[in-house]
């Protein structure tokens, strides 16, 4: 039985439908992802998810609860960490740990989370002193502390560095090992790739699709992508006639030219008979951004 | 442990980490009792006050004063300014309830104000030869009163206005007529019958009465507990109702 379950979800701002009809169940010991550009929605579905909003229609349960009427014991299994969230600047990292896990019935010993976290010797520091990367995981050990079943996580990497967002992302993955299920937010495909097992694909306030990252990509597969830098210049309408290329795009001194079929051969045909050789030349593999692409028509944006 | 100790523990420090709060909240009440003690006429009887020494008559308006001072400028910038910063958003998240975050913020307030109050009652019995309250249980009784009162008119401008800047600015605005009443430019015993009427009916006023009372060695008049009881119910009642985590 699906641990989050979600459907029909309306949520209005005035006249803007923030969320529309959206749906998608997650299984207990998922990472399940809800990726797409900003604006898509994700948001708003994730603070319905957590009781933070109200929906306008449609139903939501987690572990079998109604965030709306039974928001005192969906706090004891959800676990949340939310976009920009702060603390008070001079509460301390051992302060903070301390009065959340006053907070639940069966909290875990937070000392140990610490040491998950690499935060032990950071506990007498002030919030305001932290780093984001130690912010972020300061995030994430309140969103442990009460041992729950379930954590949505909000876009959690957004501005750390490479080697602290990888970090996280190992960490994500020992939560999981411990047995919670999680709903990751993000606008981040490699994150999305890396972690999830499934995902919802959200745009403008819709659910486009729902899958692995493999089988999401596996949907758009046959569409190649080209790279190369052009040894003279052309007319884009030479390679764009051509019924095997679908776009051109220009990238610096590169041409990136996407299209299905005999691609390579079709281009190198056609450039040789324009006398223009194509150097540094790539064959690219689908990733989530062309699946993205392909499944509602424009890039994600970042 | 429990959640409304922890978090009254927490406040509690997190509150004594702000030197600038702190000191207008605790420090300046009794900073201001030594200035006016250390003037000589406000040691000398005063034939407006019946023969009083005027700083016998200040003390109990200055307490109050400290009090309206940790509620208008404490108590409202923190609230409204952990909301701001989405202090109270994260912890809505969490099992903890509104009323445990209230509950807390009074619990620290009662106790530092407390210690202010102990310490000014001190000083004026040493360094000015003020009594002490003759009848103790009044007098702490009253104080308790004028203390939830202005904490909770406090947590209302906090609940109502938008950020931090505008609760600060909100709450000196109620508290230069608060103290206006208490007596601070013109004593109680020297305001018209109009005036005194409104005194009466502000929570200082009656507080200030209150104190004076107990300090002379009678219960307070029933009519400025029930003001102070008044004030408490409906801006405590209205600060619950208008409370917001966002």
């Amino acid at each position: 039985m699906a641990i989050i379950e979600v459907a029909g979800l309306v949520k209005r701002y005035g006249a803007h439908l923030a969320v529309n009809e959206v749906g998608f169940a997650v299984e207990p010991g998922e990472i399940f992802g809800i990726l797409g550009p900003n604006g898509a929605g994700k948001t708003t579905t994730v603070e319905c998810v957590e009781g933070l909003r109200r929906p306008d229609a449609g139903t939501v349960r987690v572990c079998g609860i109604d965030p709306q009427r039974d928001h005192g014991e969906l706090r004891q299994v959800l676990g949340v960490q939310l976009q920009e969230t702060e603390l008070p600047d001079r509460l301390r990292v051992g302060e903070a740990l301390a009065l959340y896990s006053s907070f639940y019935r069966a909290p875990v010993d937070w000392r140990e989370l610490v040491d998950t976290l690499h935060l032990t010797d950071r506990l007498g520091t002030p919030f305001r002193r932290l780093s984001g990367g130690q912010k972020q995981r300061l995030s994430i050990a309140l969103a442990l502390i009460g041992d729950p079943k379930v954590v949505v996580l909000d876009e959690l990497t957004t501005g750390l560095d490479p080697q602290a967002r990888r970090d996280v992302w190992d960490l994500i993955e020992r939560i999981r090992a411990r047995g919670v299920t999680v709903l990751l937010v993000t606008h981040f495909m490699a994150e999305a790739e890396r972690l999830c097992d499934r995902l919802a694909l959200i745009d403008a306030g819709r659910v486009v699709a729902v899958d692995s990252p493999a089988g999401l990509v596996a949907r758009v597969d046959g569409r190649q992508r080209l790279r190369f830098r052009p040894s003279a210049p052309f007319d884009d309408a030479l390679l764009t006639a051509l019924p095997e290329v679908t776009s051109v795009e220009h990238a610096g001194g590169h041409l990136v030219v996407t299209g299905t079929g005999e691609l390579v051969v079709a281009v190198t045909t056609a450039l040789a008979r324009h006398h223009v050789t194509a150097t540094d030349l790539r064959v690219e593999q689908t990733t989530l951004d062309d699946a993205f692409i392909a499944l509602t028509g424009r890039p994600i944006e970042y | 442990m429990s959640a409304l100790f922890r978090l009254t523990v927490t406040e509690t420090r997190l509150f004594l980490r702000e030197p600038i709060v702190l000191f207008f909240a605790v420090a300046f009440a009794p900073a201001l009792l030594v200035v006016l003690g250390l003037v000589p006429s406000m040691r000398e009887p005063s034939a407006d006050l019946g023969g009083a020494r005027p700083i016998d008559a200040y003390l109990p308006v200055v307490v109050t004063m400290g009090v309206a001072l940790f509620g208008l400028s404490g108590l409202t910038q923190l609230f409204a300014g952990y909301r701001e910063k989405g202090v109270l958003r994260r912890m809505r998240t969490t099992p903890v309830r509104p009323v445990a975050m209230i509950g807390a913020q009074l619990l620290m307030a009662l106790v530092l104000s407390g210690v202010t109050m102990v310490v000014m009652l001190v000083v004026g019995r040493l360094a000015f030869d003020v009594h002490l309250p003759r009848r103790l249980p009044a007098f702490l009784l009253g104080y308790l009163l004028v203390a939830l009162a202005v904490f909770a008119i406090g947590l209302l401008v906090g609940a109502l206005a938008p950020n931090g800047r505008a609760a600060s600015a909100i709450g000196s605005l109620v508290f230069f007529p608060l103290v206006f009443l208490a007596g601070l430019w013109v004593p109680r015993a020297t305001m018209s019958g109009v005036l005194l009427r409104i005194s009466d009916g502000s929570p200082l006023g009656a507080g200030v009465q209150s104190l004076q009372d107990a300090t002379a060695g009678q219960w307070p008049h029933p009519l400025h507990l029930a003001v102070l009881l008044a004030w408490t119910v409906v801006a405590g009642g209205l600060a619950a109702r208008h409370f917001r985590w966002e």
